[in-house]
């Protein structure tokens, strides 16, 4: 998956955990948590679809990675590099 | 052959599981009744629709709220607020022989009456909300305190006291005379400053949504079928033995059955409430304090039990005078919510009717819907159903489980009698003629409960000392419901997603 798939896939999560929040608009650099309503409920629902979808664990030492949606591609590229979108 | 099995399709049951089977748990809840709901379920009498238990859900947040309990759970439960169809309520009255309070879901209501009845209570109150909106959940050394205490600590009046205590002791306290602070404070937001609702067509749209995502999420659900015994061995339950003697292989178990119901369920000696260690107090840090604090007991069973009365009427209440959501009554200036010692107490208790809530214009205001259809996917805000003539009236009042249980079955019948008489006199003071306009009556007793339930001695919000890490001596098997954490409908749905939360980021 290229990281543009990957970050639509990261939107596709979003939108079933936050259906009622706009995702059009996101910067991608800023912390998810400021722009739409994401509490760590909903934080940890994102890292279960991950694995959920694409068999990836993520250490709880890594969820720092994941506070931006570009630092989450980053994060996420090398494991899906070689991944089939679901 | 699971990975969970859960024990019993109540809320919290169904919460879990749905959690569980949303990410790929092969998870099977098994339900020893007919039906699904548990002490929230629904059924039918005579052509009527009647709800078991609920009276309203609390914690009332509009549609495109995105903080709370309510929007909270929908979010996890992958479900929308549409889906509950709910309607808030008129409003609603605490009422005691000298002062009557009346709140609805503004607070400033509330705040009004009490300024108006107590007026050197307003900074008392005002210090109150203070200490309630200061209340961290997680992490207060008060959560095992007195709330008689500490509400005594701010406010002078006595039967200011006694009045905000009565409908959160009626709407949650497993515990007599008093309730612990943590309780109360998740309590008070609930009833007072989020406020009550109720689904239009009542419990039976939630379960359908709940069975529905659990069932499109992969989850098998077993009715007619109970749980024998749970075999543990070397600190794990083995295998689960049904009734019909089929043996079920799990990973972990999840049962909403109670706590002492599900230690029998083990054959294992009532288990104390241990003060647990930090590691294991993932989901609050509650359960030392509440161990430890004033308010610990050993793990009795509750002494809280309810008769409760649904009565179908000719007339809508509003024809009869009477437009109030839900009445808190107490004909003493102090309150006394413990067990009474005859079979009831109807000194006290509370009466609500499912007509009295905001139904806009185009929707039905009572679900005594002859036609039945609970599977209608239609969109119901636009069909216009036509005005029922019956309205319902829910009379409830504190039992006394014992003296119930000892009775022989013909005279069972005839205190039920009595007693259905005694409540409905003690009503018509808020409802004058109710009790010629009713043509029909469902009643229940705390053996009823027990009977469909399986909850010991009836009781509805489980013991007096709650399971909040949801961990029993056996390390698969948890424990969710009333007894882990939190009471009624929203309560319970959110200590199932919270159980099944905890496993779920365990095996993460």
């Amino acid at each position: 998956m290229t990281a543009t798939d990957i970050r639509d896939e990261m939107i596709n999560i979003l939108a079933e955990i936050v259906p009622d929040e706009d995702l059009s608009n996101l910067d991608d650099n800023q912390p998810l948590r400021e722009q739409i309503e994401l509490d760590s409920m909903d934080f940890l629902d994102i890292v279960m679809e991950l694995r959920k979808r694409y068999r990836i664990q993520i250490p709880e030492d890594d969820y720092i990675n994941l506070a931006t949606l570009s630092g989450t591609v980053k994060y996420l590229e090398p494991l899906m590099r070689d991944l089939q979108r679901a | 052959m699971y990975d969970v099995v859960i024990i019993g399709a109540g809320m919290s049951g169904l919460a879990a599981g749905i959690r569980l089977a949303m990410f790929n748990r092969r998870v099977c809840i098994l339900e020893r009744h007919y039906a699904v709901g548990g002490l929230n379920s629904f059924y039918r009498l005579d052509g009527r629709n009647y709800d078991v238990g609920l009276h309203a859900l609390t914690n009332f947040a509009p549609r495109t709220a995105k903080h709370g309990p309510l929007p909270r759970l929908l979010r996890q439960l992958r479900l929308s607020w549409d889906d509950f169809e709910l309607a808030e309520q008129i409003g609603s009255v605490i009422a005691f022989p000298q002062s009557r309070l009346r709140f609805n879901n503004d607070p400033a209501l509330l705040a009004a009456e009490i300024d108006r009845s107590f007026p050197t209570e307003r900074d008392g109150y005002a210090r109150l909300l203070n200490k309630l909106l200061n209340y961290d959940e997680l992490q207060s050394p008060l959560a095992a305190a007195s709330s008689r205490e500490i509400l005594a600590s701010v406010i002078n009046d006595p039967l200011l006291v006694e009045m905000l205590l009565c409908p959160i002791m009626f709407y949650g306290s497993a515990r007599e005379h008093d309730i612990d602070w943590g309780s109360f404070s998740v309590l008070f937001r609930a009833i007072f400053l989020e406020g009550l609702c109720r689904p239009r067509r009542g419990i039976r749209t939630v379960l359908k949504h709940l069975v529905q995502r659990f069932k499109r999420c992969g989850g098998e659900l077993q009715l007619r079928a109970g749980v024998r015994e749970i075999i543990p061995g070397d600190n794990r339950a083995l295998n689960i033995v049904m009734d019909d003697g089929r043996e079920l292989q799990t990973q972990e178990i999840i049962s909403s059955a109670g706590w002492n119901e599900t230690m029998r369920l083990c054959q294992a000696a009532r288990q104390p409430v241990l003060a647990t260690t930090p590691a294991s107090n993932q989901i609050s840090g509650r359960s030392k304090e509440i161990a430890n604090g004033p308010m610990s007991h050993g793990g009795q069973p509750g002494n809280i039990a309810f008769i409760e009365a649904i009565c179908t009427l000719d007339c809508q209440p509003h024809e009869l005078g009477y437009d109030d959501t839900i009445v808190f009554y107490n004909d003493r200036p102090n309150l006394n919510y413990a067990r009474p010692n005859d079979f009831a107490d109807v000194t006290s208790g509370i009466i609500c009717s499912p007509n009295n809530y905001r139904y806009t214009d185009s929707e039905a205001k009572v679900d005594h819907e002859t036609n039945g259809d609970t599977q209608t996917n239609g969109d119901i805000q636009n069909v216009k159903l036509p005005e029922p003539v019956e309205g319902t009236i829910r009379l409830t009042a504190l039992a006394n489980y014992d003296r119930w249980a000892e009775l022989e079955p013909a005279e069972y019948q005839h205190q039920k009698r009595h007693w259905f008489g005694q409540m409905v006199a003690a009503a018509e003071r808020f409802i004058p003629n109710l009790a010629q306009h009713i043509v029909a009556h469902d009643m229940f007793t705390p053996i009823t409960v027990r009977h469909f339930t399986g909850h010991e001695h009836g009781a509805v919000y489980g013991a007096p000392q709650k399971r909040y890490d949801a961990s029993t001596h056996l390390e698969n098997l948890w424990v969710c419901g009333a007894d882990q954490g939190y009471v009624g409908i929203v309560g319970t749905l959110t200590s199932g997603i919270q159980v099944a939360n905890k496993l779920l980021q365990r095996n993460n």
